[in-house]
């Protein structure tokens, strides 16, 4: 038994080494929550008909985040990622006899924030544990914990995903947040398979975490993933956690069962090793009906922990039953409890200031969360509510949608087109960043002036887009100039080409005449084809109505 | 046995309770000690009065305590994995029974109306350390503390070694037996 689950503890730490040397720095593979799979999935929910009834998905997420801080949670060792091994280790961290914890207020106060920032309730008095187990990477046999009282309780989260028919409606979820607790990390281990030991990094050690857990108010991959991705992006606002999943700045996992809607939860399964939004989706979405497919069969789900294989899109069972785990929780004896203080009036007289942690002075410091900024772009801009969504989903699209408006007269609801559909398309096919776009925000907003002023037809505008995408640096106006792209505002030659048109299609002329107006449209589109898209069609409309009547 | 009287009042604890300086680093316990005791002069006179003067205790009789508990073989596993020491010996298995029936006789200590207090630093203010970085970089000094190392890294045996199964760790024990 032992034996089996140091084999599948070791299995869950390998293939979390062999993860992030496949998906190195790869801050773009969280950005896609949408992918197809989840899509294919949302539009008929995972559900099976079983005795006339539906077997539906619970899902409530485990969330670690690891606290952007100088020093770790309990010593005075910096926290960086990726620096040469056992660099960043203290006595403390290294569990040396004797040494004590000195926590750290950096953390207690991010911790705090990011309870504020998701409406919880702060424990006033919150209390530290000790919770065992063994593992070389984790040097004192224990990991201190808030499992009795943590530091924040009771909150929300809303989130928001697409749905309706075409996917375009934002519907609003809310997931209760039960608590967020503050915990150290552990070292890391590296498998060594063929000289048969392990290598430790102490590094990680002792770094602070904040452990949120959401209860299970989600159904599927994508709601899951949707509620990742909109606490990531609050954690981002916040600054209180980096929330890059590929560096492990963010650990999820799930819990999955199945159950009939209004019946007791089903037995479930934890999903693990999930390191981006994208996979957390597919591996709920997975799970979810590999449950249903057992029940159907007349199975059992058992109670287990289960890995999600990135490759195989699978979950596979990692260690045998929880039942024999006991992390013999004790309260931590060297950490008396952590007080925190609602306003300035509430101190105790004689408080040093820089040792209290005041709640007042943190919420006043909550900077703009992602919710309202969305709200704000949908009343300031008249932009549709999906756009915002869109606009805020994305590093840095906020800023150069901003910057493109300042910079030209076209409309915010034109240019928001531009942006989230020409740019970001582009940007996609390619994993690339905002930041990385070869068309600078002033650039777009040329080209979108060109257009506006009339020099350009619109499917010249996106031409000209696509040619300054390839041959970065150069401007809309060269571009126009070199491939002559320009507006046909010779009216001499306008007329030649449209009367040419009408000479050449006189059953489409007569059926104008005899009142079907729609037909002038065939007729425009010929003579834009004549002219390769570059007459104003306002224009071409006169032009034809004339000669048509 | 000789048994003591545990009527330890709650607050005679927190009284007698050092208020332990939290001071600084991480630091070594050595070095904290000494500031402790420097400290500890002026605290313990403030608190001297409710600390009692000689130490008093009542025998308890073996009629007032619970039946003594049996270890089973299974809870002797448990505890051997947990705490990840060997002792199923007769000797061993006398020695933790012995200690259960001491501890049986906190069975008798009226405790109602009374919240349990884990630390006795629990009245004592948390001290909190700016987010400065104050140590680490002493890979060397550590590493060398190790036994076995490549590169900067620790070098530890793959996964927890398991302990034998119990048939297995019975027949090794065996000559221990008496």
């Amino acid at each position: 038994m032992a034996a089996s689950t140091v084999a599948a503890s070791e299995l869950i730490k390998s293939m979390n080494k062999q993860m992030s040397t496949l998906y190195p720095i790869a801050s773009c593979v969280i950005r896609r929550i949408s992918t197809t799979s989840a899509r294919r999935h949302s539009q008929s929910p995972l559900t099976a008909q079983s005795d006339s009834q539906q077997l539906v998905g619970v899902v409530g997420l485990e969330i670690h985040a690891q606290i952007n801080s100088n020093t770790k949670l309990f010593s005075g060792s910096p926290v960086r990622f990726s620096a040469p091994p056992n660099s960043l280790v203290s006595f403390f961290d290294a569990s040396l006899p004797g040494t004590l914890p000195v926590l750290n207020r950096r953390c207690v106060e991010a911790a705090v924030m990011t309870g504020l920032a998701l409406n919880c309730t702060i424990n006033q008095k919150s209390l530290f544990d000790r919770k065992h187990y063994f593992y070389a990477d984790l040097p004192a046999g224990y990991q201190i914990t808030q499992q009795r009282r943590p530091v924040a309780v009771d909150g929300t989260l809303t989130y928001s995903l697409l749905g309706g028919k075409q996917r375009n409606q934002v519907v609003k979820k809310n997931v209760h947040i039960k608590q967020i607790q503050l915990e150290q990390d552990s070292g890391k281990s590296l498998h060594d398979d063929a000289r048969s030991h392990t290598l430790i990094d102490l590094n990680r050690a002792g770094v602070g975490l904040m452990e949120l857990v959401m209860e299970p108010d989600m159904s599927c991959g994508e709601e899951a993933a949707a509620a990742v991705r909109e606490l990531q992006l609050i954690l981002q606002a916040l600054g209180t956690c980096q929330g890059n999943m590929s560096e492990g700045q963010m650990r999820v996992d799930a819990n999955v069962s199945v159950r009939k809607p209004g019946e007791p939860l089903g037995v479930r399964t934890e999903v693990k090793n999930i390191n981006s939004v994208r996979y957390l989706a597919r591996a709920i979405d997975y799970e979810i009906q590999r449950q249903i497919d057992v029940l159907q069969r007349g199975g059992k789900v058992q109670n287990e922990t289960r890995a999600f294989d990135s490759k195989s899109g699978e979950t596979i069972p990692m260690r045998d039953k929880e039942g024999l785990q006991d992390y013999r929780f004790m309260p931590e004896p060297n950490l008396p409890p952590l007080i925190v203080y609602e306003d300035n009036a509430s101190l105790p007289a004689g408080t040093d200031a820089c040792q209290a942690v005041v709640v007042q002075e943190i919420r006043d410091r909550l900077p703009e969360l992602p919710g309202v900024k969305r709200d704000r772009l949908v009343q300031t801009h008249g932009i549709l509510p999906e756009h915002s969504f869109t606009l805020v989903n994305e590093d840095g699209l906020v800023e150069y949608f901003e910057a493109v408006l300042k910079a030209t007269r076209k409309e915010p609801r034109k240019v928001i087109g531009w942006v989230t559909k020409e740019l970001l398309g582009r940007l996609r096919e390619r994993d690339m960043s905002v930041g990385q776009s070869p068309v600078a925000p002033l650039a777009l907003a040329e080209l979108l002036e060109l257009q506006e002023t009339g020099r350009i037809s619109s499917s010249v505008a996106k031409q000209v887009f696509q040619e300054m995408w390839r041959s970065p640096g150069k401007t809309a106006p060269q571009i126009i100039q070199e491939q002559d792209l320009g507006l046909v505002s010779d009216m001499a030659q306008l007329h030649d080409i449209c009367q040419k048109v009408v000479d050449a299609h006189p059953d489409e002329v007569d059926a104008v005449r005899n009142g079907n107006k729609k037909v002038l449209n065939k007729l425009m589109g010929l003579v834009q084809r004549e002219t390769k898209g570059r007459a104003d069609p306002v224009v071409v409309r006169e032009i034809l109505q004339e000669k048509t009547s | 046995m000789s048994a003591f009287s545990l009527c330890v009042v709650r607050k005679t604890i927190r009284a007698s309770c050092v208020q332990l300086a939290n001071t600084g680093l991480s630091v070594i316990r050595g070095v904290n000690l000494s500031c402790q005791q420097s400290t500890r002069v002026c605290s313990s006179r403030a608190h001297h009065s409710k600390v009692p003067q000689v130490p008093t205790w009542e025998p308890v009789s073996e009629d007032q305590l619970p039946t003594p508990a049996q270890v089973s073989g299974d809870l002797v596993d448990k505890l051997e994995r947990l705490a990840l020491v060997d002792f199923r010996t007769k000797q061993g298995l006398a020695c933790l029974e012995k200690a259960v029936r001491f501890a049986d006789q906190l069975h008798v200590v009226d405790t109602s109306g009374v919240e349990p207090m884990d630390s006795v630093l629990e009245d004592s203010v948390l001290h909190l350390r700016n987010d400065t970085v104050m140590e680490g970089d002493c890979a060397e000094e550590l590493l060398r503390l190790s036994k076995n190392t490549v590169e900067e890294y620790f070098v530890a045996p793959p996964g927890n070694i398991p302990l034998p199964q119990a048939e297995e760790r019975t027949k090794m024990l065996k000559h221990s037996e008496f």
